[in-house]
């Protein structure tokens, strides 16, 4: 069954939450990923293999490279749920 | 930098998390109260590959009663231990303010991250080199642990990793007050982490016949010197000591725990994992730490021994007692805390000096327990029971360690 985008995004935000280690609460759709989280590209890495696990979706490197904000990646795995 | 031999080393900060307990307090005060920390092992696995050996010392209390979900997830459960120790230690130093410049890390592993490299081929194996968590390499590595403690306190003196089997936790050590002496840092977070209660490892050590087998009775299959004794109990944890120079100690006005004064390591070249009977290596070793504090063994009054309740290794140390200090021996406690803690690994040799240290500290020895019949080829004056206290006065004491490749570390500490 497929997730809403609200679904997708709280998901999302636990897993920036718990490699950050900010509060989930502080994470919305259109901040950035590198400027606005300061998520490193190891921390990247880490978010997507979990959001592949989380959401059973596939995220190649070079889409993942294409992701600029929370929202960019709410909508990709929205688009590619199995 | 020459080496100034005259620059003292001292311990500020003590921190751990072990079978005995999460925090050095909970440890000791179960130590000194000769409780185990054995107990059976409940995991699916022991069912499942009907192991030979169905019991550890585990955790007094888990990790993820104390770390967070993302720092878990960055750590092998080893490096996990490790700083939850290490942070403790520094704490209790008085979180020292020093340059980063000067703080040096040094934390052993006598086996790495085996439950990260095991758990990660099985992922492998089962679902294909793309779903291998990105972080395994750096949890898998043996100096992750040291590398992690490091980033946490910012230190930039140096971080290092010494591997020598079950000795490694006491080399840690030996390196540290290496670091101070020769003035490549003023303050280094030293000790040992062990964390491989996995069917792997136990199959392997019972494989050499290593563990105790008896699994129907854990909290008694620890029992070091004792004519019954049949192995090792496999146990993990992490043990953190803060050493620094006395120097800089004094001019923050740090709480001194005891001195750290030598180390002497030596090695067999005898066999891979079997001792020297004689225990000629491990007695040269204790006295090359004599004879880099300028003691005498009558300056000794107490020795925490290695002595891991296998039969030919507590026969061999006992032996190297013996040549090591002669007739001095007679007068010297020794206890064997394994009975209490199991075997940390490469971890043990930094809990026994953080033990050793204690008991220089609060002038009480813990003693080594399930010693119902004392072996007539350890002719030593074994602490049983109850607590031996230790006079007052200026008194030196001696950490055995030694490791499968024939590592043998003797750390030398004094009331300070």
């Amino acid at each position: 069954m497929a997730l809403s985008e609200q679904e997708i995004l709280s998901g999302l935000a636990e897993l920036i939450s718990t490699e950050m280690e900010i509060p989930a609460e502080s994470i919305s759709a259109e901040q950035t990923l590198t400027d606005d989280l300061k998520i490193d590209s190891l921390s990247m890495i880490t978010i997507v293999y979990n959001a592949e696990e989380k959401f059973g979706v596939r995220i190649p490197d070079d889409e993942a490279n294409k992701l600029v904000t929370v929202q960019d990646a709410v909508d990709y795995i929205k688009n590619n749920q199995a | 930098m020459a080496t100034d031999t005259s620059r003292r080393v001292v311990v500020t900060g003590l921190g751990a998390t072990t079978p005995l307990g999460g925090d050095v307090a909970a440890t000791w005060s179960a130590a000194l109260a000769g409780t185990s920390g054995v107990s059976a092992l409940e995991q699916d696995w022991v069912a499942e590959y009907d192991m030979p050996v169905r019991f550890a010392a585990q955790l007094a209390v888990p990790t993820d009663a104390v770390l967070s979900r993302g720092q878990r997830q960055r750590l092998d459960p080893s490096g996990q231990m490790a700083l939850i120790a290490a942070k403790e230690a520094w704490a209790d130093a008085g979180s020292p303010e020093a340059d980063g410049e000067r703080v040096g890390v040094v934390i052993a592993s006598g086996i790495g991250g085996v439950w990260t490299l095991l758990n990660s081929y099985d992922t492998l194996r089962e679902k294909g080199p793309r779903r291998v968590f990105p972080l395994t390499v750096p949890m898998l590595m043996p100096n992750g642990p040291a590398a992690a403690v490091s980033l946490e306190l910012g230190a930039r003196a140096g971080v290092h990793t010494p591997v020598s089997a079950c000795a490694s936790g006491a080399e840690s050590v030996a390196y540290g007050i290496d670091m101070i002496r020769s003035g490549r840092a003023d303050v280094v977070v030293a000790g040992g982490t062990e964390a491989c209660i996995h069917p792997l490892p136990i199959a392997g050590f019972a494989a050499m016949q290593a563990l105790s087998t008896r699994n129907d009775s854990p909290t008694t299959a620890s029992r070091p010197y004792d004519t019954a004794r049949d192995g090792f109990v496999i146990g993990e944890g992490s043990a953190v000591l803060v050493l620094e120079s006395e120097e800089h100690a004094r001019a923050r006005g740090a709480r001194i725990y005891a001195e750290a004064v030598s180390a002497g390591l030596t090695s067999d070249a005898h066999h891979i994992a079997a001792p020297d009977p004689a225990g000629t290596g491990a007695g040269r070793a204790m006295t090359a730490a004599l004879n880099a504090a300028g003691l005498a063994p009558s300056d000794i009054c107490h020795v925490n021994a290695h002595a891991t309740s296998t039969p030919a290794g507590d026969i061999a140390e006992a032996a190297a007692i013996r040549a090591a200090l002669g007739e001095a021996a007679d007068s010297v406690a020794v206890t064997a805390t394994k009975s209490m803690t199991g075997h940390l690994l490469g971890a043990a040799g930094a809990l026994e000096s953080v033990f050793t240290v204690l008991a220089l500290h609060d002038r009480q020895i813990p003693p080594t327990t399930n010693l119902d019949d004392q072996d007539p080829q350890v002719p030593l004056d074994v602490v049983r029971k109850e607590p031996r206290v230790l006079p007052e006065g200026d008194l030196a004491a001696l950490n055995n360690s030694f490791g499968f490749g024939g590592h043998n570390v003797a750390l030398l500490f004094r009331t300070a």
